[in-house]
């Protein structure tokens, strides 16, 4: 019967891909000095798994960087090796490697093996750098492995001059390694006391540095742990058993969770393993050559505890079982206990990790999550959204109705109303995602990004919770990265710049992400340069752009959003991808965002970009203008008001303004910007609007106003294309379409349409002065 | 049919591989075929919302059960007789591979069923519609279709329907 | 009737493997994301065997297999490691933990199933 493996790919692709990313991550946040112990494991773990996944599923280029990967790894874990930047940059080139051929076996996607061999040249000398030290090969590493080959004694932490600190222990007693934590002197020493109770103890430092204990002693492994729970961590601390003298039984004895196998002890181990083979109950004896090559084997069969876990009970009729190996047998399950004590030990702080770590949305437990595909979300979402119509039009014909008669009826809509709103609040809330979904992938590259520009920065997450719909996450990532790289390209300055400055050497570049009203709003702040507002001005008039002395500084920002306005770029991988800042506008238009830079010269400067929460839902407005209805985003309307006709004023070249509490706005005629035919031509008539957005003010003419509601968003793009003052569209209570205006570009039509009819009447009254003057 | 028709002789397949079913439409005075396989619905001219600053020949956007579809008069877009709006205009809502929009016709006749052999290539038709998206001509008995690839044409810039460039 | 087998392994893509396989030829597979959810599952239902992978989040195999061990009901229910070495030191670890018997990483399905077949039939 043959399986298909390749239906188990995808799995393993997306496994590898987590595991990567997660891997990355902890590389990224890790104390060279001081390294986390379960991030160590975390680490370690994520390449060995990646390992057996792509040893079963054949991909064999992976599996070979990964068993490297995993040595190193095992030995720091151990600390049989000192972690260093050299093997954490080491580390982050390998995880780009494994990407890189996991791409190139999912999506069929070159390899470069200039870089595979280059990664694996940096591995392999990192390896022997060690071995050196070591002078111990790593032997139980290769899968084959006969049973008499000697296991050296450095594999297991803490074997180093243990023997020197103190004579091997007499008969009976064991001989351990405690490898402590960093600790005060102070500690060390009262420990050291506390263990003496239990035995002989000595100290010794460790080659990492810490403090070695040897300790002989008949106590158990649980014993010395409880002893040191008073002072650290029983997680922290490593506890080996030495190596004990060659002899069958005290082989056997070494044969528990944290020993090893003495070369002697090797050869009989195996044989009283075969002899209970041999002696067994019909299984197979497949220890020795012929196993390991067939790659599996069997101890001997299991019989029940009379009472758990006291004894290894071996049955009568291996005659062969001396008494010695007996007794020993029945030592070591005490001692596995103890062991199990310290692993559940253990298990108890994974446990309290693990959840945070879940929390952060990295579990790939299958027991906490289900794999839903985005299709059938945005299936429910829209089946919301059109529940969401109903529920209005329902409503719109409640409210006709006498409150007093049809009580029961109203209050039953009323609670449809409130079911409908939390329904939609919850499946909206599907997909949503945290900012740091984005916000993950930047530390990496500014650390490669300024490593390479010869730059110091630091980068500072800061509301990294803060959640956004998926769509909105996803396309909010290339213009972020495209912003983070231009501040640290062009924002931040060279150290020495910066220290003349007497700025720090390091630059700052804060990512904050906050909800604001019914908005999010995402910042790129960096501490560098800041805009220069005349080398703006100077490059936009010599592009030929419209620009004044007298543009407000926020104005003068925005220039940079001009197509083909880039100030020198420098080509970095990313600007090949043809993403620059007039692309990120529209990008941030297209989610109906908007974005605004405030700087300072010298000082900095702060990119903030508005989303709305979600694309699909909008509490708007709506207003009359003729016989259509238009609905205005409510987060963008300051306030409404009918003007009086002293509050209207006209500007030449600048049209219609009107005064409204000491400020002058640019009135923008709906109808006149839509070409749309309207009984109210006069203001004071109708109704202004008074909308802001990207700092600027206006006040929108329209009839009147309608209502207050909130809308389900269709896009028009769908089926249609992008109109010019129109975000979207939107189905009213009555199921007629009624159309989403896009405030900030209302604006900006607004003023060049003013500028024109201003300009326009102008040149007429010039035309009529001048022609009045010839007639006279 | 006041149309100068230049037959030429060749392979029914060189207009294209034509032949399936279509649905016969009058715009004007021509009769025009399109396939049946984009077409989604047939509906009466309801409820438009006019969309600002687009030509004329585009009469807005309807709501067809929840979503936006915008609707293209092409006897307006292309000059043919009187465009009134009564209670016999039909509007031919089209499905073009997922993109949904809603033409206005003078009437729709049958769906018929043509044969390779029915079809003839027609390089230089005069007909209202461009050339270009004429992939044949059909006779039936007497009566005679222009064979219209109606997503080209819809998909086309002149029908100002898609963005060709994003304007800000 | 068919027996059943617990399979632990905290990567996916091995453990649905080691499911498949195994229900195609016949058995019934519980699957368990690390250690400490083998033991749970374990105690739900006693299972007719045993698979586990050693280096696992939360709780290890050689932990599982002797927290299994401590239970009435798994002394003779066949527990084999899934390794990816077969070293002494290995072994040794799991005869003391109480496994049976190992297998080594990678395998293919043809052998996994010969290998149960070996132990459960």
């Amino acid at each position: 019967m043959t399986v298909d493996m390749s239906q188990f790919y995808e799995v393993f692709f997306d496994e590898a891909e987590e595991l990567l990313a997660e891997a990355e991550r902890l590389l990224l946040a890790i104390d060279v000095a001081n390294p986390d112990n379960e991030d160590l494991n975390a680490i370690f773990r994520a390449a060995h798994s990646i390992k057996g996944g792509a040893a079963t599923f054949g991909f064999m280029d992976m599996t070979e960087i990964t068993h490297v990967l995993e040595n190193l790894l095992d030995r720091i874990r151990k600390h049989e090796m000192a972690l260093t930047v050299e093997h954490v940059d080491a580390f982050l080139a390998a995880k780009d490697v494994l990407e890189m051929e996991l791409d190139g076996h999912r999506h069929g996607a070159d390899v470069d093996q200039a870089q595979v061999a280059a990664v694996k040249t940096r591995l392999a000398s990192l390896t022997q750098a060690e071995a050196a030290a070591d002078s111990a090969p790593a032997a139980d590493t290769t899968p084959a492995v006969t049973p008499a080959a000697p296991v050296e004694a450095s594999q297991v932490s803490a074997h180093v001059a243990p023997a020197a600190a103190l004579p091997p222990p007499a008969d009976g007693l064991t001989q351990f390694n405690i490898l402590l934590p960093e600790l005060k002197e102070k500690d060390i020493a009262n420990l050291q006391e506390e263990l003496g109770l239990l035995g002989e103890v000595a100290g010794s430092k460790h080659e990492s540095g810490r403090t070695l204990l040897t300790l002989n002693t008949d106590s158990s492994e649980s014993d010395i742990v409880s002893i040191c729970s008073f002072i650290l961590d029983p997680d922290d601390l490593v506890i080996t058993q030495a190596m004990v003298d060659a002899g069958p039984a005290a082989a056997v004895a070494a044969e528990n969770a944290a020993g090893h196998v003495a070369e002697a002890g090797d050869t009989e181990t195996a044989s009283s393993v075969k002899v209970h083979e041999e002696a067994g109950y019909g299984l197979f004896a497949e220890e020795g050559k012929e196993a390991v090559e067939e790659g599996y084997g069997f101890f001997a069969p299991f019989t029940p505890h009379a009472d758990a876990p006291q004894s290894l009970k071996i049955d009568d009729n291996t005659a062969a079982i001396s008494q010695e190996e007996i007794a020993k047998a029945v030592a070591s399950p005490a001692e596995n206990v103890t062991a199990g004590n310290k692993n559940s030990a253990t298990t108890e702080k994974n446990e309290k990790r693990n959840p945070a770590r879940q929390e952060a949305g990295h579990a790939s437990a299958e027991t906490t999550s289900i794999r839903v595909g985005v299709e059938k979300v945005d299936q429910l979402i829209n089946l919301v959204g059109e529940l969401v119509i109903t529920q209005a039009m329902i409503e719109q014909r409640i409210n006709a109705l006498d409150p007093v008669h049809h009580e029961a009826l109203i209050n039953s809509v009323g609670q449809l109303t409130r079911n409908t709103r939390d329904l939609q609040e919850a499946v909206m809330s599907i997909r949503m995602m945290p900012m740091d979904f984005v916000f993950s992938r930047f530390p990496r590259m500014v650390r490669d990004l300024a490593g390479k520009l010869g730059k110091k920065v630091e980068l500072v997450t800061i509301g990294a919770s803060t959640e956004l719909d998926k769509g909105l996450i996803e396309r909010i990532v290339d213009p972020l990265t495209h912003l983070v790289r231009n501040s640290v390209d062009h924002g931040v300055e060279m150290p020495d710049k910066r220290k003349a400055a007497n700025k720090p050497e390091a630059g700052k570049l804060t990512l904050s992400a906050a909800h604001k009203g019914g908005s999010i709003v995402i910042e790129v702040t960096d501490d560098g340069a800041g805009l220069n507002r005349d080398k703006l001005l100077a490059k936009a008039k010599s592009n030929g752009l419209n620009v004044s002395e007298n543009m407000s500084d926020s104005d003068v920002y925005q220039l940079i959003f001009a197509p083909g306005f880039s100030t020198a770029e420098v080509v970095t991988d990313v600007s090949g991808r043809g993403v620059g800042m007039d692309v990120v506008k529209r990008n941030i238009a297209a989610m109906n965002g908007s974005i605004e830079i405030r700087s300072a010269q010298g000082y900095g400067t702060t990119i903030a970009i508005s989303l709305p929460l979600t694309l699909a839902i909008l509490d708007g407005m709506s207003v009359s203008l003729g016989s259509s209805v238009y609905v205005i985003p409510l987060n963008l309307i300051v306030e409404t008001l009918q003007p009086r006709a002293e509050d209207m004023k006209t500007v030449t070249g600048e049209g219609r303004m009107v005064h409204v509490r000491g400020e002058y706005l640019p009135v923008i005629a709906l109808h006149a910007l839509f070409d749309q035919e309207t009984e109210v031509a006069d203001p004071t008539q109708g109704v202004l609007v008074l909308i802001e957005a990207e700092g600027k003010k206006a006040a929108l003419f329209v009839d009147a106003l309608v209502g207050q509601q909130q809308v389900v968003i269709k896009s028009l793009e769908t089926n249609f294309k992008k109109i010019q003052g129109v975000s979207g569209a939107t189905i009213m209570g009555d199921g007629s379409v009624a159309l989403i205006l896009d405030v900030p570009a209302l604006i900006q039509m607004g003023q060049t349409h003013n500028y024109l009819t201003g300009a326009t009447s102008f040149a007429n009254k010039a035309v009529q002065t001048i022609s009045k003057e010839y007639t006279q | 049919m006041n149309m100068v028709v230049e037959e030429v002789e060749g392979k029914a397949s060189q207009g294209g591989s034509v032949a399936g079913e279509f649905l016969t439409f009058v715009l004007g005075s021509e009769a025009y075929g399109l396939e049946i396989l984009k077409v989604q619905e047939i509906r009466g001219y309801d409820a438009v919302t006019q969309i600002a600053n687009t030509p004329a020949f585009i009469k807005g956007v309807i709501n067809l059960r929840g979503k936006i579809v915008p609707i293209v008069d092409l006897r307006v877009k292309f000059k043919m007789g009187k465009v009134e709006y009564n209670e016999f205009t039909v509007v031919i809502i089209l499905n073009l591979g997922g993109r949904v929009v809603g033409i206005v016709v003078d009437g729709v006749s049958d769906v018929m069923q043509l044969e390779e052999s029915q079809i003839r290539a027609v390089p230089d038709i005069v007909a209202s519609i461009d050339t270009q998206y004429i992939t044949g001509l059909a006779s039936v008995g007497e009566k005679m279709f222009i064979l219209v690839d109606i997503e080209k044409l819809m998909n086309s810039q002149e029908m100002e329907l898609m963005d060709s460039v994003v304007m800000h | 009737m068919a027996k059943t087998i617990l399979a632990v392994d905290d990567s996916g893509s091995l453990r649905q493997m080691v499911a498949f396989s195994l229900q195609a030829a016949g058995y019934n597979v519980v699957q368990a994301v690390d250690g400490q959810d083998g033991l749970n599952k374990a105690r739900e239902k006693t299972v007719d065997l045993v698979l586990t992978d050693q280096n696992m989040p939360i709780m290890d195999g050689l932990t599982l297999i002797k927290s299994l061990r401590d239970l009435g009901s798994y002394q003779k229910v066949p527990i084999l490691m899934l390794t990816t070495e077969s070293s002494d030191e290995m072994k040794a670890r799991g005869k003391a933990a109480g496994a049976n018997g190992w297998l080594v990483k990678p395998f293919d399905p043809k052998r996994l199933i010969e290998v149960v077949q070996k132990v459960i039939g």
